[in-house]
């Protein structure tokens, strides 16, 4: 850590390049998450009987919760490895900032989880019998909340590394977290369904979205400082 | 006088002997004119009937509820910030009570809504947003339980307070919002704003009770906190208090 290193915000890109690259080698893992969140959504009509007015009226709903539900799988992936084998711990002490190789990890999170998921959501969407603008509005409002489940995740997921029952206590821990993301984001497309101004809750989405990538960052850095202290 | 010395865990734990009973016998005190005053003095609501005297112990537990996690997450910044081992302590000993509160907050609510609202449960927006902070609530002891090191638990659970304080005006808008678009509110907590005086000050006498036992009850449980994290210190072998 002697000289001060040339343009530190590599730091984003360096992680972000690292955990894609890593992601990609166990593609599998990815498909998974998107079978799940699938097979969730498709659980619902199964559950609730096949009137299309009814799947209608909760499509927004069950998307979302499922995309709620499928991040939360992906959440142990940020870490949990670089943990296992001692990666983490140099990352810590490497001379790049940690807030910034946290935000790496973060944006490579969301490309693998987040992103996929906002792309598949329409098909969903179709499915439960979403049309045209509903659709669009879907996944833009997944587009800019996933990112936030991102964020919120990592906090989660750095403060509970290596705890036993990890998992459970994660989902504990941010799911309360996560339900301003679900009312906006899933009141962004009962809004359109509902022929209202559905801008607000676009943009309450986007307010949460440069907030948490401001903030979120120090909080992950500060957590991973805790777990591995 | 030197206050930070009262940081220290040792120098705390006799302060916290000496001063807890005070605060329990000023709650207790307080409750039993906030009590008389709600049960005996107050008129019966010419709307509710007698059911309306929940408030007096409803209000003040919904409002120590969301109190406590305030002060929690105030410790949560002075366990990051300073290093203090005792804020963290306080944080530790606070969040079960907060959580009681919280509890007795949703389930007074239950019981007054039933013969007013008809129902036990609407999803209004204040119960909503009470019953995710109880599980902020339930979600901070977890954390604080799962950890086996102390330092980490302790550092861990106030960066996630110092998180769910930042969410709870968060959470409480959303859920404002989400309630008003999917409904009207036909039902409010807030229609008895105008309540008589004497109701005004019995629920104020009653909050502050609530206030006074918090304190007594952080006091007690961050002594059997400290007792048992410095089982091996010195300073305690001799100590009688």
């Amino acid at each position: 850590m002697s000289a001060a290193i040339e343009a530190p915000e590599r730091a984003i890109w360096l992680a972000a390049a690292r955990d894609l690259r890593l992601g990609f080698r166990s593609r599998a893992e990815l498909i998974q998450a998107l079978v799940f969140l699938v097979l969730v959504v498709s659980l619902f009509p199964l559950a609730i009987g096949p009137e299309s007015a009814i799947l209608k009226r909760v499509a927004a709903g069950v998307v979302w919760v499922a995309a709620l539900l499928s991040v939360l799988l992906t959440l142990p992936r940020l870490f949990s490895a670089d943990h296992a084998d001692g990666t983490l711990e140099q990352l810590v002490l490497s001379p790049y900032p940690l807030p910034l190789i946290a935000a790496g990890k973060i944006l490579a999170h969301w490309l693998m989880a987040g992103l996929p998921l906002s792309v598949i959501a329409p098909l969903l969407g179709l499915q439960f019998g979403l049309a045209g603008e509903e659709l669009v509005v879907l996944t833009v409002s997944l587009m800019l909340g996933t990112p936030i489940l991102s964020m919120i995740g990592a906090i989660g997921a750095a403060l509970t590394l290596g705890v036993r029952g990890g998992s459970i206590l994660m989902a504990l821990l941010v799911l309360p977290l996560y339900i301003p993301v679900l009312i906006f984001g899933a009141g962004a497309v009962e809004q359109v369904m509902a022929s209202i101004d559905y801008s607000a809750n676009l943009s309450l989405l986007g307010a949460g979205l440069l907030f948490g990538a401001l903030a979120s960052p120090f909080a992950v850095a500060t957590a991973l400082r805790i777990s591995l202290d | 006088m030197n206050l930070y010395k009262y940081a220290a865990p040792a120098t705390f734990y006799p302060l916290a002997a000496s001063l807890w009973p005070w605060f329990a016998g000023i709650a207790a005190v307080l409750a039993m004119a906030g009590l008389y005053m709600g049960f005996f003095v107050a008129p019966t609501d010419f709307q509710q009937g007698e059911v309306y005297r929940v408030i007096f112990i409803h209000v003040p537990a919904a409002w120590m509820g969301m109190f406590i996690y305030l002060v929690m997450a105030g410790y949560g910044v002075m366990a990051l910030a300073f290093n203090t081992r005792l804020s963290a302590m306080m944080m530790q000993a606070l969040a079960p009570t907060g959580a009681m509160f919280t509890a007795l907050a949703l389930w007074t609510g239950a019981l007054w809504g039933k013969p007013t609202w008809g129902t036990y449960w609407v999803w209004d927006a204040r119960m909503t947003s009470t019953l995710i902070l109880l599980f902020l609530y339930i979600g901070f002891m977890a954390l604080n339980n799962a950890i086996e090191d102390r330092r980490r638990a302790d550092k861990a659970s106030a960066l996630l307070a110092i998180v769910g304080s930042i969410n709870i005006p968060i959470i409480y808008f959303s859920v404002k919002w989400w309630n008003t678009l999917h409904q009207g509110m036909s039902v409010s907590p807030t229609s008895e704003s105008k309540m008589a005086s004497i109701m005004l000050w019995a629920m104020l006498t009653m909050t502050l009770a609530c206030w006074m036992y918090s304190i007594a009850v952080a006091l007690v449980r961050v002594r059997a906190i400290i007792a048992e994290r410095e089982a091996g210190a010195d300073w305690l072998q001799g100590s009688k208090l």
